[in-house]
């Protein structure tokens, strides 16, 4: 029982991580594609239409990936947690049928007519199939993280004698107090990582002293949305969450900031330090006091619980590895907000273009905002345990009863061997599109 | 409103297999008959430009089978759990298939890719051929051995194959011998259906020769279909009851029978869309037919300790259903506004498309 639990974890783990490097990428992307469309309609620059259009090729291939490695993910929540789908599919599965009718088919028909539909559109036409694509992908975030919102803080529910969830309240699936900061902070952070992708794509031209023009703009632009949504992930949106775990998930708040006493007159900001499981505290730790308090209640003294004053049951099981999660997030998180404030320092001394440590930093630095997506999803989900229903169902107890570790550990093996292969052709297919640049082949 | 959701369910599978099947009839046909380069190409391109908005409407069933039958979602999802992972990996070597041959221009590359995309959407629609052969059998639903049930009497598990390879065994697994001809008959029907989507979509060279290569396949499903009804017969006496009690239900296979004979006469049919037609009859009849002569049972038990699974004891609350049959129908109507500005926009042959890339 227990390695099959774990062999289940791991598989959604190892295949939910694969799958959110694609949409994390289409979502920001699209509305970086929308505004280059946008530009072009005003000032009539085939400059930006060609920006448009090379951007939503890289989409393509990114929607493509996005589609073979979702279904599996619709698939595992019958496959392998069998016993937790019989159990609230009435209500997370009202999110996630909606997602299909509400966004794929959105996204999917309109990014056909985007690419093949130009010439017989018109602009104004292919704008809007631009910006249906758009709408229909944060349609999908939304319905994604509502699901989300539900096992984090479920709502609107009623449980039956046997054990089942059913629905109660339709409105509050929307409602929930959790849903809103949760969404708005993951769709800046994917923003935030196409920004990254632009700017870094054009830092590259740049260096390599091709496509100087198309260079220039996709540095600029990518330097603007990275400024505006590193900050706004960080203020007010990260803040809104943090408050929200603090109020509804007070265990997984002292795990995730690595409060293992709790302080009487306010509880300090941990930097860095590493969790020592055995003798309950962090070794190296630098730390400045009162701040967390501050951060969350506005109040230098407030007193914070930490995990002293919970039972063991209750806390995350891997606390560790939550605690990690969240501080590169947020160690990573304002990185970016520094080399974005110093870029567009530059921008404003017109030195941005010819300063290469920053653009060499600014290219090499494309990994890094996928692994603080990746790493803020771990914080909420390692956030979440013991549970799958916070507070209400235990993740071991949503596991598909008949599904045996074989068969489990076969599967994941051949997920890892196959997403190998994917993403190397995935990289080889993006790396050529990128060499080739925007500049269109005459026909 | 379970039957609504049963109903609604039913059309988002039998579309999505009407369209993706011609993708996965496509594959077969590239497989065995496009020899040349440009045939090939064109081929694979009249997949390659549609299948992932295909796959949604998989994506789609799967999502509302979660929401409306949650029970029975969990139930078949881990009870056929490793032919269903199985097809997630096929699908996905369909997928890079179509995606990357045309990116690099020199002969293996290509051959490995069409390989892929040949090979997976033959097992593919083999694969979803046997999946309706598994629910038309039944299961053992509760591992019932000897009178003993090993799970909840909703929960089961199958083996890949059962050493007796038999359907009326005790514990039958996803492959035997009833399930493989429903499979052959999968492929051959999609094979058909594959052939007229590249008719209809291209002008490859191959086009007149696929005519007579539809009509053979067409005598040898003619006789498959005939043989598989009389050995259902044996599997499960009680197959045909449904269309004896009511007899309106014999529309469905009626469906079936029009685009079957139909299909003899593919050689004289003038106009493309009609061949097209003729095939989506045959998939559509071949579903809904399997589908009604089970209603409203829709996993059936082979013990007599643990019954069948129907809509009505895997269903979600009645609140559920209804809210969310508002948001269904907004939902169908705007996907049909969806359906027919892209048919406006992408219909006609694709050979001189431009795909992007």
């Amino acid at each position: 029982m227990e390695d099959m639990l774990f062999y289940d974890r791991l598989q959604f783990a190892f295949t939910i991580t694969f799958h959110y490097i694609f949409p994390q990428l289409t979502m920001g992307l699209s509305l970086i594609i929308v505004y280059f469309k946008w530009k072009y309609l005003r000032n009539n620059n085939e400059k930006y239409n060609n920006a448009a259009k090379f951007f939503m090729k890289i989409f393509a291939v990114n929607f493509t990936m996005g589609v073979v490695t979702g279904i599996p993910m619709e698939f595992q929540f019958g496959t392998n947690w069998a016993k937790f789908s019989e159990l609230t599919g009435g209500i997370i599965g009202q999110t996630l049928a909606m997602e299909g009718m509400f966004s794929f088919f959105l996204e999917s028909s309109f990014l056909a007519l985007f690419i093949f539909g130009e010439k017989l559109m018109g602009q104004k036409l292919h704008f809007l199939t631009g910006f249906l694509v758009f709408l229909g992908s944060w349609a999908s975030g939304w319905f994604i993280l509502a699901t989300n919102a539900w096992m984090q803080h479920p709502v609107g529910y009623e449980i039956l004698e046997n054990g089942k969830f059913v629905l109660q309240n339709f409105s509050s699936l929307f409602s929930n107090p959790w849903l809103l900061p949760a969404f708005l902070h993951n769709q800046l952070a994917s923003v935030v990582t196409s920004s990254f992708v632009v700017a870094s794509i054009g830092a590259f031209y740049i260096l390599r002293k091709k496509q100087l023009e198309y260079g220039q703009l996709f540095l600029k632009t990518g330097v603007i949305f990275g400024l505006v949504s590193s900050l706004l992930v960080a203020f007010p949106t990260g803040d809104w969450n943090a408050k929200n775990v603090a109020k509804y998930q007070p265990a997984s708040f002292a795990a995730m900031e690595g409060i293992f006493e709790t302080e009487e007159a306010g509880a300090e900001i941990v930097l860095i330090g590493q969790p020592n499981m055995v003798e309950k505290k962090l070794d190296n730790k630098i730390a400045v006091p009162n701040i967390l308090s501050f951060l969350t209640h506005q109040d230098w003294n407030k007193q914070i619980p930490g995990m002293d004053q919970f039972k063991k049951e209750e806390l995350p099981d891997n606390i560790p590895a939550l605690y990690y999660s969240y501080h590169i997030m947020v160690g990573l998180g304002t990185i970016f907000i520094g080399v974005m404030v110093l870029a567009i320092f530059l921008l404003w001394r017109k030195k941005l273009y010819t300063f290469k440590p920053l653009l060499w930093f600014i290219m090499v630095l494309v990994p890094f905002p996928y692994i603080a997506n990746l790493t803020g999803w771990y914080t909420a989900e390692l956030g979440r345990q013991p549970y799958l229903v916070y507070g209400l169902l235990k993740t071991s107890d949503g596991v598909s009863p008949t599904v045996s570790s074989g068969n489990t550990l076969f599967t994941l093996l051949g997920f890892v061997a196959l997403y190998m292969l994917l993403g190397l052709l995935f990289l080889v297919l993006v790396g050529k599109t990128i060499n080739e640049g925007p500049k269109l082949k005459k026909h | 409103m379970e039957i609504f959701w049963y109903i609604a369910i039913a059309i988002v599978l039998a579309v999505f297999f009407i369209l993706d099947g011609y993708d996965f009839g496509t594959g077969i046909i590239h497989l065995f008959f496009a020899k040349k380069e440009k045939d090939k190409e064109v081929i694979a391109k009249s997949a390659g430009l549609f299948w992932d908005s295909n796959e949604v409407w998989l994506v789609a069933a799967g999502g509302m089978l979660f929401m409306a039958f949650p029970t029975f979602y969990a139930s078949v999802f881990s009870g056929f759990y490793l032919p269903l992972i199985i097809v997630l990996w096929l699908i996905i070597f369909r997928a890079i298939g179509l995606e990357f041959r045309s990116q690099f221009n020199f002969q293996m590359w290509r051959d490995i890719w069409d390989t892929s995309f040949g090979v997976s959407s033959l097992l593919l629609a083999l694969f979803f051929g046997i999946a309706l052969g598994n629910i038309v059998r039944g299961v053992n639903l509760g591992g019932v051995e000897n009178g003993i049930s090993a799970y909840e009497g909703h929960y089961f598990f199958l083996p890949l194959w059962d050493s007796s390879f038999s359907p009326l065994s005790e514990t039958p697994g996803v492959i035997d011998w009833f399930t493989l001809i429903i499979g052959f008959i999968s492929v051959i029907t999609l094979a058909i259906h594959g052939a007229n989507w590249v008719i209809l979509k291209t002008n490859s060279t191959i086009n007149l020769k696929l005519k007579g290569v539809i009509f053979k396949l067409n005598i040898l499903l003619a006789i498959l279909t005939i043989f598989s009804i009389i050995v259902w017969q044996t599997v499960n006496p009680n197959s045909l009851n449904n269309f004896a009690d009511n007899p309106y239900l014999l529309v469905f296979p009626l469906i079936y029978l029009i685009g079957l004979v139909g299909l003899f006469f593919i050689k004289k049919v003038k106009k493309e869309s009609h061949g097209f037609m003729l095939s989506t009859l045959l998939i559509l009849g071949g579903i809904t037919s399997s589908l009604a002569s089970l209603f409203p049972v829709i996993l059936p038990s082979i013990n007599n300790t643990h019954e069948s699974l129907t809509i009505y004891n895997t269903s979600t609350s009645e609140y559920g259903l209804s809210v969310a049959f508002i948001w269904g129908i907004i939902g169908f109507i705007l996907l049909f506004v969806y359906m027919i500005i892209q048919k406006r926009l992408m219909g006609g042959k694709i050979d001189k498309m431009d795909y992007g890339h």
